[in-house]
């Protein structure tokens, strides 16, 4: 039944044109992107000669940051707006009454609701960035140094995210659940910013934030990981060359996610899932 | 004969507040039967506790032998929401299939199923276009097809029939009928008193939560009576004929029988009075009903 539900979730996506639809912006914002990386290689130091191939590089992955932070942004939203009315956009509209009659436990729309929506979010993050990584490629031949493992950052960070907004989902309205979730989003990432501005000024009080934010909502740590993956090499050694001031800065990582992180990642999710299953199962519809 | 459903003082609070207040009932097997009530009475909640969609407070439901809650109690369970909606994006068609495999119907019997289904619900030329195109009442009659789907033992309908039109109440009343030729049982919760004294064998009242009355139609129908408009005679004359009642310019005269009538004329007009009509009052669930509930 599980599939069922991820199948149906999977159509609703194709025949409402969401997936088209984010395609189409995402095919637009790589073409406007390509344009730029393109641009890089023609500014005037670069015509004269003062900006080495490595140094237009060197931009280009810097530039290219920003876009994926901007695009693990869109990314976010996307993710939380298509989980935020699975559940509770059913059971607002009554769709949901005549579904959870049938002879099924409740989990099975969960469940496949979730992976529905995380087989159209992973796809979606992971198409999306290879075709972004692909006009950076083409446009001046850079790369970033670990491409797929910041495709897996960004595509994690969604599926948390959904995970986050389908639990609620399955006990608030579809607008709290979505709203909240965007919230607690940005709080995390601004517990990343605050807590590094923390580390860097050596105040461990402050530099507890990140690690408390990063552990109840570990979007910020994901989006880390795909920001060490994205940094040029010649960034990371200037990082660490500049000391621990460096850790004030919000778009510099000076270490990927250790293991021990990503199991809790993992176990944050399948967490969030069985909260969901147990609320759900318990509610009076 | 089975009992597909049965309550056992069964209860509900919401916030402390209680929707439904120990409530017994059973449901006979090939028995059409009709939940009544004000709005507010509990009828939806009953419905929602016997389909597992709500916990009971306390006491229980059981459904076709199996406890309610138990998705296994609802294999051979139709239901029609009160609130109904489905994916406007599916076809009629698919909505169907979707729920035959959700029925757990055997895959190789999924398109007669669906073929008879939007045939009984008068819906089968309208089956490959998209749900979002079909009017309100359209709806509710995919509403029906998908209780109906894969002959059902209990068919639950939550007032049914608040988006149809005269033909459609009509031929909604007839697939009922044919429910119950076919053995099959029927829960009727609706607030439309005529269609449910048309339809239904038994019928119990709900009124604040509370199980009101219970019993067959010929058991709950009030008496009916006599009305006649007459001057020139006071009421207290004609109270042996039975309790009389002021009803505008005429008086009613409840529980008279038809064939006491020309008795009752010659009693006015032997008293002196004048008579400008006489009507026969038909039983009325409409009547016991507001006699229950305590409605003006």
């Amino acid at each position: 039944m599980v599939r069922t539900f991820a199948w149906l979730t999977l159509r609703e996506a194709l025949r409402r044109r969401l997936l088209q639809a984010l395609f189409g912006l995402s095919l637009l914002a790589v073409l406007l992107t390509a344009w730029g990386y393109q641009q890089l290689s023609h500014l005037p130091p670069a015509r004269n000669g003062q900006l080495t191939r490595d140094d237009v590089q060197l931009l280009a992955g810097l530039v290219l940051i920003l876009v994926m932070f901007m695009f693990s942004f869109v990314l976010a939203l996307a993710a939380v707006f298509a989980a935020a009315p699975s559940i509770a956009g059913e059971l607002e509209s009554g769709e949901a009454l005549a579904v959870v009659a049938r002879p099924i436990p409740r989990s099975s729309l969960v469940l496949g609701k979730w992976l529905g929506l995380t087989i159209v979010v992973v796809g979606y993050a992971i198409v999306a960035s290879a075709l972004e990584f692909g006009a950076v490629l083409l446009a001046t031949g850079y790369l970033p140094p670990h491409p797929i493992e910041a495709m897996l950052y960004l595509a994690a960070q969604a599926t948390l995210l959904l995970t986050l907004a389908l639990v609620l989902s399955t006990r608030t309205s579809s607008v709290v659940a979505g709203v909240v979730s965007m919230l607690l989003f940005g709080l995390a990432w601004l517990a990343g910013v605050i807590g590094g501005i923390g580390a860097a000024f050596r105040d461990p009080l402050i530099g507890q934030v990140t690690v408390i934010g990063q552990i109840l909502l570990p979007s910020d740590g994901l989006w880390r990981g795909t920001l060490y993956s994205l940094e040029p090499r010649d960034m990371l050694i200037g990082g660490a060359a500049a000391g621990p001031q460096v850790a004030a800065f919000p778009f510099f990582a000076a270490a990927p996610p250790s293991l021990l992180y990503l199991a809790w990642c993992v176990a944050w999710v399948a967490g969030g899932l069985a909260l969901a299953v147990w609320g759900f199962g318990r509610r009076d519809l | 004969m089975t009992t597909v459903v049965e309550t056992l003082r069964l209860t509900k609070r919401y916030r402390g507040k209680l929707a439904l207040d120990a409530v017994d009932l059973t449901v006979d097997e090939g028995e059409v039967f009709g939940l009544l009530g004000p709005n507010g009475a509990g009828k939806t909640t009953a419905v929602k506790l016997l389909l597992g969609l709500v916990t009971p407070s306390s006491g229980e439901a059981r459904l076709l032998g199996v406890a309610a809650g138990d998705p296994e109690a609802r294999r051979r369970v139709g239901y029609l929401p009160e609130l109904f909606r489905y994916p406007r994006w599916l076809t009629g068609r698919e909505v169907l299939r979707l729920h035959a495999r959700l029925a757990g119907l055997d895959p190789a019997a999924w398109d007669e199923h669906v073929a008879a289904a939007l045939a009984t619900a008068d819906l089968a030329s309208r089956a490959d276009d998209r749900v979002g195109t079909y009017s309100k009442g359209m709806q509710q009659r995919l509403g029906l097809a998908v209780a109906l789907l894969g002959e059902p033992r209990l068919v639950i309908l939550d007032e049914p029939s608040t988006a149809l039109d005269p033909l459609g109440r009509h031929e909604l009343r007839g697939i009922v009928r044919g429910l119950r030729e076919q053995g099959t049982s029927v829960v009727l919760n609706s607030h439309q008193l005529s269609e449910v004294e048309q339809v239904c064998d038994r019928v119990a009242i709900l009124d604040h939560g509370r199980l009101v009355a219970v019993g067959s139609l010929h058991d709950l129908l009030s008496p009916g009576g006599v009305r006649i408009r007459a001057t020139g005679i006071p009421s207290e004359r004609l109270s042996a004929f039975g309790e009389v009642a002021p009803d505008g310019p005429w008086l009613v005269i409840r529980g008279l029988g038809e064939e006491r009538i020309p008795e009752l004329v010659e009693a006015v007009i032997g008293a002196g009075g004048r008579l400008y009509g006489v009507e026969m009052l038909q039983p009325s669930l409409e009547d016991r009903f507001r006699a229950i509930v305590g409605s003006p």
